[in-house]
């Protein structure tokens, strides 16, 4: 354990020192292969274009090569292998995506998939902006904002944790240790395993994502409601607008882009979903993701590859419209 | 803008109480939940079984079944035979509000009450667990009368959980070994990004504009796409230098990779939106693009680099996946995440383990997030276009 530890610190020095010494030192050999300082006329105009040239890269070299290694080359390297057998030697053609659409697990995850992409995205955005109006509007708004915003900061792992104790089931007539069935037997109701319930399980699974994500969109569109400039809701107050009217027809379409970029952020993070379902019910009772389908197959039976990638580019497919979406807004407003 | 629409909203006193009770109603929803592990990670392990949590204050009932002492304990007292004695003998004593002699109606006679068992045979039995079994004949056989009694114990709180997950469970071991991961995971990215961006930011170059856009899409790569290539990669490497494949410096560098594209998309728009008037004097003095990098534009960055700091850290923390993937499941490398889900499957009913290792693996969380909230929302505002 200790040396563990010393081998981590051991690496933090190395690495910032390399950093500094990789940066600082090849910035000092360019200005010595092309020095621009103590040279005359031309010859210095000429070697101050030559470093404008090759200086970029320094800086931007080890960003580029991690990201290629660790990203593009996996993105490429992963279709490539959804077209090759399971330990990804043999061309197989879309044998891997014809078994993907025939096997029930597959669609059951698909539709699961959709299921969600309908409920949490709507669910915690409609939230978090009532959330945001609401609390915008009382003096302790700042203190419920940082409760609600909290859950944020938990991993899924430990949010799942939270609300299986929540979901906790014990035989009818005992006591219950589990909030929700101690709630529906108070009520006169019958305790149920909320997790395993046939279609509606994976209900009970949104409600963790839709706990942890209604603070990301109440901040974000808490941000965005105070930006809305004062003058127009002035204006339509004195036009004699009900609070309805303002916000419907003042304040929403003024902060429509913001609501488009929480939903897409959920959505993104919705098709990644993997932890919660598999600490929940790892895919049991057809509560099964795409996420999490993909992971047993990188694994199951030793692992069969092309049959994970396969699901990754599906997961791939679906966010594809996003980052289109994405670099052709970033080049619209000028950012590239 | 709000407050003036909740001017005319909020002019009844019905309307501006209305917002305060359903504010109230969401915060209450929102904490209950973590509330629950907290108070039941500091309740004794008895009691969590015993009532729910939110009755951890009151105490817990529960009907327990005891043997009165055997007949060769009987005495002779007024013509009758009598065994006397208190039913919790060497125990803690608790509050007996009922009891009874069949299974079926444990609680059939009030604590103090003389029940009468039949063939004139009497046992009355107090609150505090003193009992007088009396019987006109002499009690025969070797074994005692069968009670079943409802007890309450007082509240009990205690932090042997906390000893227990911390030292015999592994989570310390585990919480050591995902400091191990984080801390490097979260400084490593922070220089490469910096400098990268900086050069996207105020450097021109060919190929930056696409450079960006590469970025920009990179932000919501599913990591799934990243996973099965690296996985071969780390295997071939492994296998090649004959070195073991999962291993911290591995996971440190897929952390990085992963953390890339945020950190420069995040650092790369605050730098863009420094003044152009500070570089282009600074440019005028003579100074290079490495020393305006290293002596304006960094020191003026810093709330985004601590931004970028406090998300790559929880995100790090938090993360089961890349975890699950590049490290081990041995007790040296298993994370938090990794072996609170481990104890998931195998303590699964044991919520005495399970809540007070979901508290130790979500404090640290908890108090980065709580006392540097204004970076982090500043973070988050900055960088929303990537999928968490």
């Amino acid at each position: 354990m200790a040396a563990q530890i010393l081998s981590a610190i051991i690496t933090i020095i190395i690495g910032v020192a390399g950093a500094i010494a990789y940066f600082w030192g090849a910035n000092r050999l360019l200005d010595l292969i092309f020095p621009s300082r103590g040279v005359k006329g031309a010859a210095a105009i000429d070697n101050l274009r030559r470093q404008g040239l090759i200086r970029p890269w320094l800086f931007i070299g080890p960003a580029l090569i991690i990201l290629i290694v660790y990203l593009i080359y996996p993105v490429i390297q992963t279709l490539y292998l959804s077209f090759h057998d399971r330990a990804g030697e043999n061309f197989v053609g879309a044998a891997n995506y014809a078994w993907a659409f025939g096997d029930r697990e597959f669609q059951n995850s698909i539709l699961n998939n959709l299921l969600w992409l309908a409920v949490v995205p709507a669910a915690c955005t409609f939230l978090g902006l009532v959330i945001a109006v609401l609390t915008d509007r009382i003096w302790w708004g700042t203190i419920a904002k940082s409760l609600i915003f909290l859950p944020l900061a938990i991993s899924f792992v430990g949010a799942s944790v939270i609300w299986k104790f929540i979901y906790e089931y014990r035989g009818g007539g005992q006591t219950q240790i589990g909030l929700l069935n101690a709630i529906v037997q108070g009520l006169g109701g019958t305790p149920q395993v909320w997790i395993s319930l046939p279609f509606w399980n994976s209900f009970f699974l949104m409600i963790i994502l839709i706990w942890i994500q209604t603070g990301f969109a109440m901040v974000i569109l808490s941000a965005a409601l105070r930006g809305i400039p004062e003058e127009t809701i002035e204006a339509a107050v004195i036009d004699g607008a009900s609070p309805f009217q303002i916000f419907w027809k003042i304040m929403i379409p003024q902060i429509w882009g913001t609501i488009a970029v929480v939903w897409t952020t959920i959505t993104i993070l919705v098709l990644k979903v993997f932890d919660i379902v598999l600490t929940m019910t790892n895919g049991q009772w057809n509560s099964q993701v795409l996420a999490n389908l993909m992971f047993d197959w990188m694994f199951r039976g030793g692992g069969d590859f092309g049959r994970g990638a396969t699901i990754a580019i599906i997961i791939m497919l679906a966010v594809l419209p996003i980052m289109i979406w994405n670099i052709r807004q970033a080049n619209r407003e000028g950012r590239l | 803008m709000a407050q003036a629409s909740g001017k005319s909203a909020g002019k009844s006193f019905l309307g501006r109480f209305g917002v305060h009770i359903a504010v109230l109603v969401f915060v209450v929803i929102w904490t209950i939940p973590t509330l629950g592990i907290l108070v039941s990670s500091l309740r004794d392990k008895d009691q969590i079984i015993a009532s729910g949590w939110w009755n951890a204050f009151a105490g817990s009932t529960q009907t327990e079944a005891a043997r009165l002492p055997p007949p060769e304990n009987q005495v002779e007292k007024d013509g009758k035979f009598v065994i006397e004695g208190n039913i919790f003998g060497e125990e803690p004593p608790r509050e007996i509000s009922g009891f009874g002699v069949r299974s079926a109606a444990p609680t059939q006679y009030s604590a103090g009450e003389t029940a009468d068992l039949g063939d004139g045979v009497t046992l009355q039995l107090n609150s505090d667990g003193t009992f007088v079994l009396a019987s006109p004949v002499a009690f025969e056989g070797s074994r005692g009368q069968r009670v079943y009694f409802a007890s309450s114990a007082p509240p009990r709180f205690t932090t042997e959980n906390y000893r227990t997950v911390l030292f015999s469970e592994g989570i310390g071991r585990s919480f050591i070994n995902s400091l191990t991961v984080t801390v490097p995971a979260t400084i490593i990215p922070i220089m490469i990004a910096a400098f990268a961006a900086y050069a996207l930011a105020w450097m021109r170059f060919p190929g930056r504009a696409l450079i960006i856009a590469t970025i920009i899409g990179l932000l919501v790569v599913p990591l799934q796409m990243a996973l099965i290539p690296l996985l071969q990669l780390y295997n071939g490497v492994a296998l090649f230098f004959g070195v073991p494949s999962k291993t911290y410096l591995g996971i440190w560098l897929a952390h990085t990779g992963f953390g890339l594209p945020f950190a420069i998309y995040l650092l790369r728009s605050y730098m863009a939106g420094l003044p152009k008037e500070l570089m282009e004097s600074a440019r005028i003095d003579g100074a290079s693009d490495f020393e305006i990098f290293i002596k304006i534009v960094l020191p003026l960055s810093f709330p985004v680099l601590a931004s970028f700091a406090i998300f790559q850290f929880l995100w790090v923390w938090n993360d089961l996946l890349v975890a699950m993937v590049f490290l081990g499941s041995g007790a040296n490398q298993l994370v938090l995440t990794g072996k609170l889900n481990a104890l998931l499957g195998s303590r699964g009913g044991d919520w005495e383990i399970l809540t007070t290792s979901a508290f130790v693996t979500i404090i640290v969380p908890l108090i980065v997030f709580f006392s540097l909230q204004r970076y982090f929302v500043r973070g988050l505002l900055a960088g929303s276009v990537k999928g968490g």
